[in-house]
């Protein structure tokens, strides 16, 4: 009845069949998101949130609500990825010598695509770069970044590539070839199916987000900071983001013109990665690696300034070589570039080019262990109050060690032939960003949550969140260093030797483990949320900090701080503290600050409908949202009206609040 | 919470403990090597295990021991806030870590060139010298979609999913993949390797134990990769003839109409036997014309070097070519030092863009428009 050429030209190859109505476990999530997502809906609505939503959040280049709103990214695709971890988790815990498990294979090669893919574009970027967002201008005695309105654009760019991998649940497919869309799986000639281009739009558009907030941090930190921070005064948090932001700026590139390069494959018959017609595989490897290593320190660095801050604050010491940390730091960023062909040594590059590479990736535990001995000697001597944050640095301290001595062996080449690509492997990666990042991240959201919101997180349920990830997490993966060795590969959607089965089985019980401790996280923010008032802290200091983003209150005022801060020492809120520097109370002048928005939303809309058309080869969508995308962007070149200024009396007068709050506080 | 927190610390090392037990009770194919090649990988897993312990256990110890000391509790630790430089530690700090990788990459690098899978062996095992004499038994190995295809061109004969190898005998694969890149994987034999389209990977190896072990893809593939599995059999000279004449026995021969069907993926393939093979299938999987008709990359590789402005009697690419002053010498000729060279040698080359004057050599070739089209189709007719 419908005509088909009418029916292609409108829809491009979306039919009834692509949506997946014939797999239960879709139609019940799709249900749920549906319910949920009314829900929300309607509580936005009823509450008239909307306006509120769109004026003080969305269009919002705060940098400090755009920190916030990467993290409400970050933990929303946490759940999302950790469900495909329960998933494959369950599914090898059954899936033993001759049995099937529930999930067919091509259903669960989407599932541990999509895990590796959310976790580290979804999940880890936008949470290390909500911190960096949101910690970063406040160490350095900024107002905002060095560009407000691309750091909103950044943020929605990001979140339009997660809104293209979730709608990849429910429309059509998602990639089967792994975390790095490897070819020759996503050929076109091997994934004709739109998995392998949901995950090329996504993360084109996603990793321009992230390009273009690594510039901005870049720019931020080297122009941006308080007047006498000279940059062996810099915090050495503002240290590692700037050296991880740099690592972004240099490898996202790569990326990109590797995934453009594949796209030109499966849309225009190029042939870069083809088997035949002098395509060459091999070369996507390469280049995708090339990103990838640097890639793990782009996540890695942030969360040892985050420790190294926390180390710090609660052994109320200054930071053991400081400067030895800062060159660590910079020696571990150059050297991720020389390193990135052991992830295939074993594709026979021969004996001289696997041994450089193996002897450099051992040389980067030079350095990453020094600032482990530099935590250690931070401590020693120290007075250590145990709280939440303090915890999660020992939980990784003990837990990293353990990673880095699983990753020097895996550089070792003749070592590397027997474990690669076994779960002893996957049992490392694990371990390092697990230990490594997630535990960094946990620990910054404990330390900096009050900052964020003035109140702190409740400790019980924190408690809950830190023992379940611990505990969960050795649980979990130690079985599966035991199952590499053991000879067990990784990505297997079943395993034929059923005498490792009780290996998995433990492996579920620990993912259990960690669902606990994630819901304790959630439950914490509740919690935390509905006792505020008994939570509440006004000094805008309660760990007793040394950096000055607790100089200010918490939460921050729009303008960070009031006065622009001098900086005479490194740790400059302790040094002023020490001191006995007053908090200045009149004399204020307008500040100058940039106006809200909209066009990042709109940019980043239109870039999710050029993906979606291109994915489905609706041309007209494709090339209607293209041009609109260079209109909207020429436009807002025209938009002057960019900047305004808050009141001398309005600051004034919220200076004077804090004053009254400060004196009823002592 | 203070009280409690670094005894959960300790319970945490603990944890860490059946991790040891784990291991010494396993007999995992990794750590149950039957081949002299997969036993010294482990050895140098155990060896680089111990050097890193060497500071990994300390650093464990000293992070419980801080932690415990310097807590706020303890009043009789003692406090110093100001200790943040000490040039000594630092020396420490650095000079301890970097003394275990010294050792680690000198381990690295020798191991790594004498476990090189592209390295004849040099030994049959610890006990047992190599005849230098012996020729390798030479297995190519294809990666098809999703089955193993072994070709054992002495013997003239094929499997799938079945390989057997005589004990104590040096064996080298050549390994190559129809489609999809897999790695070539017996844990109990040695390392793996890619198998990769358009490309020939070597390995050398060799089997001590005769026995049943397990060989895998290691590498995902897709949708049948989880069942790419082949039985990896250990027998005697007299087992592996026997076997031999049992394969030869099945009758069917690997011609290229069974291996083009074959090449279809399919999963959870049985063991196949083929009495017969072409003598180059191999080497047209690797060059990647099987099908009849299809150009060889080879070939294809050779016209295109002589069509890029070489000379059609050279393959070598750009031969015939004028070279500049700058161009690499001849094939098999040292580069002449600028000393050695006459004054109108050096400086700079001829104009590449538009020749000075119609005597000047002409520096577009356009010859490749003469070189005879399609290579490999005139080998069609002999498929």
């Amino acid at each position: 009845m419908f005509d088909e050429s009418l029916s292609r030209a409108i829809f491009g190859r979306l039919t009834f069949e692509s949506f997946p109505i014939h797999e239960p476990i879709l139609l019940v999530t799709f249900a749920g998101v549906v319910l949920g997502g009314i829900g929300v809906l309607a509580a936005i609505t009823k509450y008239r949130l909307w306006g509120w939503l769109w004026r003080e959040w969305f269009t919002s280049i705060d940098h400090k609500k755009i920190g916030i709103m990467y993290m409400i990214l970050g933990v929303i695709m946490l759940l999302r990825g950790f469900s495909d971890a329960i998933m494959m988790r369950l599914q090898q815990a059954i899936a033993f010598g001759g049995s099937e498990g529930y999930l067919p294979p091509h259903h669960y090669d989407q599932v541990f695509t999509a895990h590796g893919t959310i976790m580290i574009f979804f999940v880890a970027i936008p949470l290390v770069v909500g911190i960096v967002n949101f910690v970063m201008p406040l160490q350095i005695g900024a107002r905002d970044v060095a560009f407000p309105y691309l750091n909103n654009l950044s943020f929605w760019l990001t979140a339009a590539g997660a809104g293209l991998v979730m709608i990849s649940l429910f429309v059509g497919e998602f990639s089967t070839a792994g975390w790095l869309n490897y070819v020759p799986v996503s050929n076109l000639q091997n994934s004709p199916g739109t998995g392998p281009d949901y995950y090329l739009w996504a993360l084109q558009i996603a990793g321009i987000g992230t390009t273009l907030s690594g510039i901005n941090m870049v720019a931020t930190v080297i122009k941006m900071r308080a007047p006498g921070m000279t940059m062996m005064k810099m915090p050495i948090f503002v240290w590692t983001a700037f050296c991880s932001n740099i690592l972004v700026v240099a490898i996202f590139p790569v990326l990109t013109a590797a995934f453009a390069m594949l796209m030109l494959d499966r849309y225009l018959g190029f042939n870069f990665f083809t088997n035949d017609l002098g395509g060459n595989p091999m070369m996507y490897w390469n280049l995708v690696w090339i990103w990838g290593h640097p890639e793990v320190y782009v996540l890695v660095l942030p969360a040892f300034g985050i420790y190294s801050e926390i180390t710090s604050t609660f052994t109320g010491k200054r930071l053991f070589g400081y400067s030895s940390m800062v060159y660590a730091t910079v020696v571990i960023t150059i050297l991720s570039w020389l390193v990135w062909l052991h992830h295939f040594f074993t594709m026979g590059s021969g004996a001289s080019v696997n041994s450089f590479f193996g002897i450099a990736t051992m040389i980067i535990s030079i350095p990453t262990g020094a600032k482990i001995f530099n935590w250690l000697f931070t401590m020693y001597r120290g007075r250590i109050r145990f709280e939440l944050p303090m915890q999660w640095v020992l939980a990784f301290m003990i837990t990293f060690v353990v990673g880095g001595m699983t990753g020097v062996l895996l550089a070792v080449p003749p070592a590397d032939f027997v474990l690669h690509n076994s779960l002893f492997l996957v049992a490392h990666f694990h371990n390092v960003i697990i230990g490594g990042v997630v535990f960094g991240l946990f620990a910054a959201i404990e330390y900096w949550w009050p900052k964020a919101f003035g109140f702190r997180l409740d400790p019980f349920w924190g408690k809950v969140n830190f023992w379940g990830w611990v505990i969960g997490y050795w649980v979990a993966w130690t079985p599966m260093y035991v199952a590499g060795l053991m000879g067990v590969t990784r990505r297997l959607q079943h395993i034929e030797d059923p005498s490792t089965q009780w290996l998995f089985v433990i492996a579920a019980i620990g993912v259990a483990i960690i669902a606990v401790g994630i819901l304790g996280f959630l439950i914490q923010i509740g919690v935390s949320i509905k006792n505020r008032d008994k939570l509440r802290d006004t000094t805008g200091d309660p760990w007793g900090g040394r950096t000055l983003e607790w100089s200010t209150s918490s939460p921050p005022p729009a303008y960070n701080f009031a006065v622009t801060p001098v900086i005479h020492d490194l740790d400059a809120w302790y040094d002023m503290k020490e001191r006995g520097a007053q908090r200045p109370t009149t004399g204020f002048k307008p500040i100058h600050m940039p106006r809200n928005t909209g066009t990042g939303v709109i940019l980043s809309g239109l870039a999710l409908a050029l993906g979606f058309g291109m994915i489905w080869y609706m041309w007209w969508l494709a090339a209607l949202s293209a041009v609109g995308l260079l209109v909207v962007a020429i436009v807002h070149t025209f938009n002057y009206n960019r900047d305004y200024f808050i009141p001398a009396d309005e600051v004034t007068q919220n200076e004077d609040a804090r004053t009254q709050l400060l004196a009823a506080g002592a | 919470m203070r009280e409690d927190t670094p005894m959960s610390i300790a319970r945490r090392l603990l944890l860490l403990l059946p991790l040891a037990g784990l291991l010494a009770g396993c007999h995992g194919a990794v750590l149950d090597p039957a081949g002299d090649i997969a036993l010294q990988q482990r050895d140098i897993i155990y060896i680089s295990t111990a050097l890193m312990l060497l500071i990994i256990v300390p650093v464990l110890a000293l992070i419980v021991v801080f932690a415990w000391r310097y807590r706020q509790g303890n009043k009789d630790a003692t406090y110093d806030p100001h200790f943040d430089h000490s040039t000594a530690l630092e020396l420490v700090i650095w000079s301890a870590p970097l003394l275990i990788i010294i050792c680690l990459g000198a381990l690295t690098w020798w191991s790594t060139h004498l476990l090189d899978p592209f390295r004849p062996l040099n030994r049959i095992s610890a006990e047992k010298a190599i005849d230098p004499k012996a020729k390798p038994l030479v297995i190519q190995v294809v990666s098809l979609d999703w089955k193993w295809l072994f070709i054992y061109p002495e013997q003239g004969i094929a499997t799938v999913n079945e390989l057997a190898l005589p004990v104590d005998r040096q064996v080298r694969f050549d390994l190559t993949s129809a489609n999809m890149m897999n790695t070539f994987y017996a844990p109990t034999l040695a390392g793996m390797i890619y198998t990769m389209p358009g490309m020939r990977s070597t390995m050398h190896a060799v089997l001590n134990r005769p026995g049943q072990f397990e060989g895998m893809s290691a590498n995902y593939s897709g949708a049948g990769f989880s069942s790419m599995r082949f039985k990896l059999y250990g027998v005697d000279q007299g087992g592996f003839d026997a076997w031999v004449s049992r394969v030869k026995g099945s009758g069917q021969a690997l011609d290229t109409a069974r291996y083009l069907a074959l090449e279809k993926p399919s999963e959870r393939s049985p063991a196949m036997y083929f009495a017969g093979v072409d003598a180059d299938l191999f080497d047209r999987v690797f060059n990647r014309c099987v099908k009849p008709g299809t150009p060889c990359m080879k070939d294809v590789m050779q016209h295109d070097m002589r069509a890029g402005g070489g000379h059609p009697n050279d393959p070598h690419a750009g031969a015939g070519m004028p070279p500049g002053h700058a161009a690499p010498p001849p094939p098999g000729e040292k580069p002449k030092g600028a000393i050695f060279k006459h004054g109108e040698e050096k400086g700079d080359g001829p104009n590449r863009t538009s020749p000075e004057s119609k005597d000047a050599p002409a520096n577009r070739n356009t010859s490749h428009n003469l070189v005879p089209a399609a290579p490999g189709l005139a080998r069609a007719g002999t498929v």
